[in-house]
């Protein structure tokens, strides 16, 4: 069932290998600028609980690229799907859509994964190094997983490029700002943090954010991104076959 | 052996395909000609399980594409009439990839590459990354991509459209190559000269309902051997003769201005449809 799998990951591979010395500075550019202007000029002096703002910034930075950039695998879909029509060639070919989805949510959770990567060094340079434990990686793979998943059942289903940006615009910016990655959610009034609590990104920021400052962490985070991870893959599985015309 | 029956496609209120049917036997080169529009890419696209259709059925060496999605698809190939290729890629990663997609051990891709690179006279420009290719080498990285895992059944779809004279008769010799190894070549095109040399059936297609399916010969055989063009009241009009003396005597019989050639496909197509095919 999940035979050829691989072929759509490695060609995703491929495409970020030739293109990595352009991704890496672009990568780097807007945590660089969040890191400048809200942790280093603004929260200077700012410490949230027990840590700086710069360190609690940090987490929630690792927490929105791996949302923003696995769901960024949307448009390297449609581009392939709209305007080279290399998704003709995975239709065409003996796979089922289950392994073209894990093919390709596994290269969102790749490109998730480096420029992640390329924050923490930041964040490194900028003398912020935390606890990167298993429940770090942990709630970031799911939380990647998750963004991936729902990146390609969107793709499947938008009509053009334009409405990817549509998704991105109203979708994945706002959950960027809102969902616990610069500010604590607990300064919001209940009713505000009860709606953040449903974004699944303020739960992914909170696991990132306690194990990154060891502390204990919540299950409850953990099931929840695992539940809603799931929906969405299976959610993506379905949603292939709607490509078709 | 390609088996369609009643094969039925809609797009809203139009009908693109109305009650298809065809067989193409094995080995054989079969050519589905007709005008920008008449459904020619949408049965393709139906056949290679890119589209989905409203009705009929379609079976490949037996395998019904709704029932065994992934048994059908891996004995054809597809060679797109829009170029699909990976263009950041380079030739070799393109062909590596599909035979990864087709379930390829590495030692095969490898060895395929090679032959298909040799087959295609294009060794020289394995490692080219396929945007710098020319029109005419992305058509010939097409075939070979097609190729790779050796499809028992290959669709071309409009395989030369866009290329000049030469590049056209080099991609024909490529397609006789293909078909002298024993795989089954199922054309669409809209180039007479394309199906008259490559096909030895053709089926005219028109406003997605196949109008007649013979061989090249039969097809215009009624019309008769020789054609002369000639002007009348400045609208151009065309009769037909069985000889060349006869069609001669009526050159003789016309003021000037009268061009005589042989019958074609298209002489054929027009007297069945009223319409030109390009």
């Amino acid at each position: 069932m999940i035979r050829g799998w691989t072929a759509v990951y490695l060609r995703e591979l491929f495409i970020l290998k030739r293109r990595l010395a352009k991704m890496v500075p672009a990568w780097s550019v807007t945590p660089l600028l969040y890191m400048i202007a809200f942790g280093y000029a603004v929260g200077q002096h700012v410490s949230v609980g027990k840590h700086s703002y710069l360190e609690f910034l940090l987490p929630g930075l690792v927490a929105m690229a791996s949302m923003t950039q696995a769901f960024a695998i949307a448009s390297e879909i449609n581009i392939a799907r709209f305007y080279w029509h290399i998704f003709d060639e995975f239709q065409a070919a003996p796979i089922s859509n289950l392994a073209y989805v894990c093919g390709e949510v596994a290269a969102g959770m790749t490109r998730a994964f480096l420029a992640s990567g390329v924050i923490l060094v930041l964040g490194a340079l900028f003398g912020v190094v935390l606890s990167y434990n298993l429940f770090f990686w942990a709630a970031f793979l799911l939380n990647s997983f998750l963004f991936a998943s729902l990146a390609v059942g969107c793709a499947m289903h938008v009509k053009s490029h334009a409405d990817q940006t549509l998704l991105t615009n109203f979708i994945i910016t706002p959950m960027a700002f809102l969902g616990g990655t610069f500010f604590p959610l607990t300064q919001m009034p209940d009713w505000g943090q009860k709606l953040l609590g449903l974004l699944p990104l303020t739960h992914a920021a909170k696991a990132i954010r306690a194990a990154a400052f060891v502390e204990p962490v919540n299950p409850l985070d953990y099931l929840l991104l695992v539940g809603v991870g799931l929906g969405c893959f299976f959610f993506a599985i379905l949603s292939v076959n709607r490509a078709k015309a | 052996m390609i088996k369609v029956n009643g094969l039925t496609k809609q797009f809203g209120s139009r009908a693109a395909l109305t009650g298809v049917s065809f067989q193409v036997g094995g080995g054989e080169i079969y050519a589905y000609l007709g005008p920008n529009g008449a459904g020619k890419t949408t049965t393709i696209r139906i056949l290679t399980g890119l589209s989905r259709r409203d009705d009929g059925t379609v079976l490949l060496n037996g395998y019904d594409i709704e029932k065994n999605p992934l048994q059908y698809k891996a004995q054809l190939g597809l060679v797109p009439q829009r170029t699909n290729l990976d263009s950041e890629l380079s030739v070799a990663e393109n062909l590596m990839i599909h035979g990864r997609l087709h379930h390829m051990e590495g030692r095969d891709i490898a060895r395929r590459t090679e032959e298909l690179l040799n087959y295609m006279e294009m060794s020289d420009r394995r490692q080219a990354i396929v945007k710098d290719l020319s029109g005419g080498l992305k058509r010939r990285l097409l075939i070979a991509r097609a190729l790779m895992h050796a499809p028992k059944v290959l669709f071309l779809d409009e395989p030369t459209v866009g290329l000049d004279p030469a590049i056209r008769r080099s991609i024909w010799g490529f397609i006789k190559k293909i078909q002298s190894d024993g795989a089954t070549i199922f054309l669409t095109t809209h180039y007479i000269e394309e199906a008259e040399f490559l096909a030895e059936r053709v089926a005219f297609l028109d406003a997605g309902k196949i109008v007649a399916e013979d061989t090249p010969d039969n097809l215009t055989a009624s019309m008769g051997r020789w054609a002369v063009d000639y002007l009348d009241d400045s609208r151009l009009q065309t009769a037909y003769f069985r000889s060349r003396d006869e069609a001669g005597a009526y050159v003789q019989q016309r003021a000037n201005g009268c061009t005589v050639r042989r019958v074609n496909l298209e002489d054929a197509f027009i007297s069945m449809t009223g319409r030109k095919i390009s």
